[in-house]
């Protein structure tokens, strides 16, 4: 093995109550493409920041091709060949491709010709793109490319990427990994962060491992067995949820030509959906962000008013119905954002227990709140939850997002919902959160209800769901059984590869 | 805030019946402070701050533009004045904005009730006093052309300064990389900030570019269109560009067809006042922010910048 | 350097101590501006906060002090639930004209009939109702056409303004008033005035709907459930989207009873100590409540604090301007400034200060 490009020694960052990376070294090698592997919060992002120059690291040493390395910003970071595609894209809605690019470049040379390069650049690494598109109207796939090729210009020496895969469908995946690997035949290098191990084992040469901010391991992820790997980053063996079998109920809900414009810019307008929900079933719903998920989740939930016949509870039409109609008549939601919207950030955990079960627990008579109980209504989740929290006055933004997560979960479940819909229930949250979180799901199909869970991660739509469907561009699949679906198969039903024509050759 | 500057120069504006001619090059002329307050306030905005302090940062402007006009006995100097004054009080804005993330709305009320309080203090004095004013530029034959010399070609040097400023940031958002830059930072702060942008630095810049244009503005007031300092000259004048910024868009181009709206608005209502139309007075003053409020409700399609008026803070 | 960080949830101390360390502020450069105006700047603040409750004058001041703090708080307390829920009506000043206009209108078309008990209600209805109608043009506006509510009801005050010269130049110009401008003298009718309750103190019936305003204020805000859906939709829009707030409706209630107490505020203040409509009847409450309105930090207790500290400025300022020839203006700024201080301060309340080096969060 040659001289590392990027070697770390020691880096060490603490905040307030957390320590977040302690200790940690890597050597990241020309042309090596190394996974940065560990759950959520075990210190990834923070490690990532310090080498892209927006984290300034309390103790430990950088060396970038054997000299010193401490940028001092991101511009510094790119300048000496380190660039960065963000998990959350650092992209802007209202400016077109081109613009985006010029954004994230050190001396861009004009428009026009910047135009043509991106043109040249995506064709070569086969990823089509065209520079004049208005960045808000494009999938999430094609997004990251955007960033890709924002990076690619400015012929990088390592190329860091956070969670690139969790907005692209399998086939798209397996483009971007073509793309990586030709990036690394020519002497590239790639930080690879992700906590999906069979991609890391199929792309990456080497993968170091964190857990609670501290190196745990560095292995060859070919030679390891993902099973190893997930036991060296969650530091034990996994529950993995139990669920029965779908009893043949009746319809609860069901949609019937759901068709509705997205209430934000840019958003993804529902088409024509039409499900049913049967009693005691968990109906998954795939699909790569930002197409159709939070508009089918307002719908649902009543903050966007549909057709009255559009949706129909049991034997009643309800799509005229606002939050509160639906939630009296037993149909509850759990949206995607828990920051700001299922839950108010700056407000006690008693004031977002009232949030939304004012009505349905007897929170209130006569519109005057009955406070005792809305905090006995909260204390009841903490301790039903394992909500890690002082009390029931701590403000919800003071809590972890795991946390929050497993409050604003069980804030619906323990109101009894006889249908319950709930987006990404598990977005962001450890992996024992997340089992949690999960049984508890499978548990109220159990008593009865009908669930639908909508989600980006196929492995837990697999593991929860009776029957799968998937959304793409605001339309819904028809919904098949779950059991025995193939990645191939779900992967043509979120929509292929969006607008890339040589789909079909790296399949084939 | 009463519309005491109308009867001011009701008499210079029109004696007989009204021209068409007379009309549109007094349209011109009316339409230049707001055009020049909406300005400012377009890029303030196009970076993602709402500055609601215009009204105050205009009148602060007038006064401080009288009071060094008519010290140094040039008006010019006096709008270099205004434009200082309007910007040192918008840094006030900034720092509490930018720097200890006050509510935007909040503090932009704050500045106007400040300013206009700071303004009537500081032009105390001042009252009755009449400014040196600036001359027409005369053209010769180019102003001597029928309509078009009047119309185009007969006016102060202000009204063409508003007009390049107008097209400046026009080609400052078209054309350049600063231009891309800010409009970056009001499209998505968070994002401009992992880039690597200094978002506060930046905005900064637009807001005291802001104070300065409202200043401006607020001088050409004082020192052209009345010419005396008079407290609550301004009479909501800051408000209306506020409301022009939002008709346009937040598209230079559409700024100039507001400000000329809104300017023919208003010289129409005077003129026929003067013309001693059988409408009490009052009623034809409330012409202009009535036609404010009718444009709002006709015009409000258009995309705001993406963090208009959201705090920013780099840790969040 | 110096980093601001985020507190984990907001400091209730702070909250409490940020007003109280903005007027302190506010008087030590309050001082300063007099000092550079000339006038010793102890004197001036004594005069100001001091003299008109225990100084010589102070019978004469002090029933002053509550006839000032009535519409301040009146309509304060109307325009906090709006802020809270982050509408906002710039546009008090307005409705509180509507409301004098609307009121002294009911009760002049009645001129010259003896009947209290049914007059001077008509007049209390009739003008909460002109301010609430006054705020349902922005209100509607912004519901159905998305317009902006602070820009409209804004422009609403300077139509209100010219619409008041016309009533008293006009439409309600006294016919006995030998061609002066102004309505009838609605104090000195018996079934229209609002006169002083208790002598000596300054206590009027729009000082009682203060009150009632106040404590109506604090039940909604902290015991009702359209209290909380006010502050949840100021906080966070999207969660209370959730929650099942009708954002429409919640525009119109908050413009509506902002604008109904403020029209009432100007129903009694017309047929009370301003006892007719006049060009210039309206002194500028409609704004200088927005600054009583954050001062109490948008709580119902808070703002009759605040209502009571900005009518002493008010008075005291008018005693300053007799004794010290302190100009009007200084006063307006003296009040600008303190509401800048507040905001600057406020920022403990959800910030701390990191002294050492810059730091950014993962």
């Amino acid at each position: 093995m040659t001289a590392a490009l990027l070697d770390l020694k020691g880096l060490t960052k603490a905040y307030p109550g957390v320590v977040a990376n302690e200790n940690v070294s890597l050597a990241i090698a020309p042309g090596e493409i190394h996974a940065l592997l560990g759950e959520n919060g075990a210190g990834k992002s923070t490690l990532v920041k310090t080498i892209y120059g927006l984290v300034k690291p309390d103790s430990g040493a950088m060396t970038l091709s054997g000299k010193p390395y401490t940028p001092a910003e991101p511009r510094a970071a790119r300048a000496m060949g380190v660039a960065m595609v963000f998990q959350h894209f650092s992209l802007f809605d209202a400016l077109d491709v081109a613009e985006n690019i010029a954004l994230g470049m050190e001396n861009p040379p004009p428009l026009r010709d910047l135009a043509r390069r991106i043109r040249e650049v995506s064709e070569t690494y086969g990823l089509p793109l065209d520079p004049t598109r208005i960045v808000g109207d494009l999938s999430a796939g094609e997004r990251q490319r955007v960033e890709i090729i924002r990076c690619l210009l400015q012929d990088p020496k390592l190329l860091i990427m956070d969670e690139p895969t969790s907005v692209l469908t399998p086939q798209e995946v397996a483009i971007l990994f073509e793309t990586l690997r030709k990036l690394k035949a020519e002497g590239t290098s790639i930080l690879y962060i992700s906590h999906k191990l069979e991609e890391i084992r199929t792309l990456c040469d080497t993968a170091t491992i964190l857990r609670l901010g501290k190196n745990v391991g560095t292995c060859d992820p070919r030679e390891t067995s993902a099973r190893e790997m997930a036991e060296m980053m969650v530091g034990g063996t996994l529950h993995v949820p139990e669920k029965a079998d779908a009893m043949g109920g009746r319809v609860r809900l069901s949609l019937r030509g759901l068709k509705a414009p997205s209430p934000r810019a840019f958003g993804t307008a529902l088409k024509d959906i039409s499900l049913e929900v049967k009693r005691g079933e968990v109906l998954g719903i795939g699909g790569v962000a930002g197409n159709g998920q939070d508009e089918l989740l307002l719908a649902l939930s009543g903050e966007m008013r549909v057709g009255k016949s559009m949706i129909r509870l049991d034997d009643e039409e309800i799509g005229h119905l606002g939050p509160d109609g639906r939630r009296a008549r037993g149909l509850l939601c759990a949206p995607e954002e828990r920051m700001g919207h299922a839950a108010a950030p700056d407000m006690s955990l008693t004031e977002n227990a009232l949030l939304s079960a004012h009505a349905r627990k007897n929170l209130m008579s006569r519109g005057f709140l009955k406070w005792g109980k809305a905090r006995a209504f909260a204390e009841e989740i903490i301790s039903a939850f394992d909500v890690r929290t002082p009390g029931p006055g701590n403000a919800a933004r003071s809590l972890s997002g795991g946390n929050l997560q497993k409050f604003v979960i069980g804030r619906e479940i323990l109101q009894d919902p006889e249908v319950f819909v709930v987006n990404q229930p598990t977005w962001g949250v450890d992996a024992s959160a997340a089992a949690a979180i999960r049984q508890a799901i499978l548990d109220l199909a159990t008593k009865g209800a009908a669930v639908i869970v909508i989600s980006q991660d196929l492995d837990e739509l697999m593991e929860v769901s009776d029957r799968f469907a998937a959304l793409n561009e605001g339309r819904l699949s028809e919904p098949v059984p779950a059991k025995g679906l193939t990645v191939d198969r779900i992967g043509l039903m979120l929509g292929g590869a969006h607008d890339m024509h040589v789909a079909e050759e790296v399949r084939a | 805030m009463r519309f005491e500057r109308l009867e001011q120069f009701l008499d210079a504006l029109m004696s007989s019946s009204i021209s068409p001619t007379l009309l549109i090059a007094s349209l011109m002329v009316a339409s230049t402070p707001i055009m020049l307050a909406a300005i400012g306030e377009l890029v303030v905005e196009r970076a993602g701050v709402l500055n609601l302090g215009v009204e105050g940062m205009m009148i602060t402007g007038a006064v401080c533009g009288f009071i060094v006009g008519v010290t140094t006995n040039s008006p010019a100097i006096g709008f270099l004045g205004a434009a200082a004054g309007g910007a040192i009080l918008s840094m006030l804005f900034a720092v509490l904005t930018q720097l200890l993330l006050s509510n935007q709305v909040a503090t932009g009320l704050a500045l106007t009730l400040f300013g206009l309080g700071l303004s009537a203090l500081m032009g105390q004095s001042w009252i009755g006093i009449k400014s040196p004013t600036l001359q027409r530029i005369d053209l010769g034959p180019l102003t001597d052309l029928p309509f078009v010399g009047r119309v185009i070609f007969g006016h102060d040097p202000m009204v063409y300064v508003a007009l390049g400023i107008v097209a400046g940031v026009w080609a400052f958002f078209r054309f350049t990389r600063a231009g891309l830059i800010v409009r970056a930072v009001g499209e998505n702060h968070d994002a401009a900030h992992a880039l690597g942008y200094n978002v506060v630095l930046i905005r900064f810049l637009a807001i005291g570019f802001g104070g300065a244009c409202a200043g401006l503005g607020g001088a050409y007031l004082s020192l052209v269109r009345v010419p005396q300092w008079t407290e609550g000259m301004t009479a909501g004048a800051g408000w209306i560009a506020l409301a022009i910024v939002v008709f346009a868009s937040w598209k230079p181009w559409r700024l100039l067809l507001g400000a000329w709206l809104f300017g023919g608005v208003t010289v129409l209502q005077l003129n026929l006042q003067a013309a001693g139309v059988a409408i009490p007075v009052e009623y034809l003053s409330m012409s202009p922010y009535i036609a404010t409020i009718v444009v709002l409700v006709i015009m409000s399609a258009g995309r705001a910048p993406g963090s208009l008026g959201r705090t920013f803070h780099a840790s969040t | 350097m110096i980093a601001l960080e985020r507190r984990p949830q907001p400091s209730q101390a702070w909250s409490a101590a940020a007003p109280l360390l903005a007027v302190l502020l506010t008087m030590i450069f309050g001082g300063i501006l007099f000092a550079a105006l000339g006038k010793d700047p102890l004197v001036a603040i004594r005069t100001i906060f001091w003299d008109p409750l225990f100084g010589e004058f102070a019978s004469f001041s002090r029933p002053q002090l509550l006839v000032k703090a009535g519409p301040l708080i009146l309509i304060a307390v109307g325009l906090a639930m709006g802020f809270r829920a982050g509408i906002w009506n710039i546009g008090a000043e307005g409705q509180y004209i509507l409301g004098a206009i609307c009121g002294a209108a009911a009760g002049l078309a009645f001129y010259p009939m003896e009947a209290r008990w049914l007059i001077f209600p008509i007049m209390v209805i009739a003008g909460g109702l002109g301010g609430l109608l006054w705020a349902m043009i922005p209100g509607l506006l912004k519901v159905r056409f998305g317009t902006n509510e602070i820009l409209v009801s804004l422009m609403l005050v300077y139509v209100a303004e010219q619409l008041l010269a016309a009533m008293a130049l006009g439409t309600l110009k006294n016919p006995e008033g030998m061609g002066f401008p102004g309505s009838r003298n609605l104090k000195q009718w018996v079934s229209s005035a609002n006169p002083e309750l208790i002598a000596g103190t300054g206590m009027h019936w729009g000082v009682v709907a203060a009150f009632i305003a106040v404590i109506g204020g604090y039940v909604l805000l902290s015991r009702h459930l359209l209290g909380f859906r006010i502050r949840l939709a100021g906080q966070s829009p999207r969660a209370a989207a959730f929650s099942g707030v009708n954002p429409n409706r919640l525009i119109l209630v908050c413009l509506g009873i902002s604008g109904c107490l403020a029209g009432l505020a100007g129903m009694f203040e017309v047929s009370g100590p301003a006892g007719q409509i006049t060009i210039d009847f309206n002194s500028g409450y409609g704004f200088t409540a927005i600054i009583v309105a954050f001062l109490g930090r948008l709580h119902p207790v808070g703002i009759l604090f605040a209502g009571l500290l900005m009518a002493l400025t008010y008075v005291g300022g008018e005693v300053a301007q007799l004794t010290l020839q302190l100009p009007g203006a200084a006063i307006q700024l003296f009040q600008g400034m303190l509401l800048f201080f507040l905001l600057a301060v406020d920022v403990l309340t959800n910030f701390r200060f990191r002294f050492g080096r810059r730091e950014v969060k993962a």
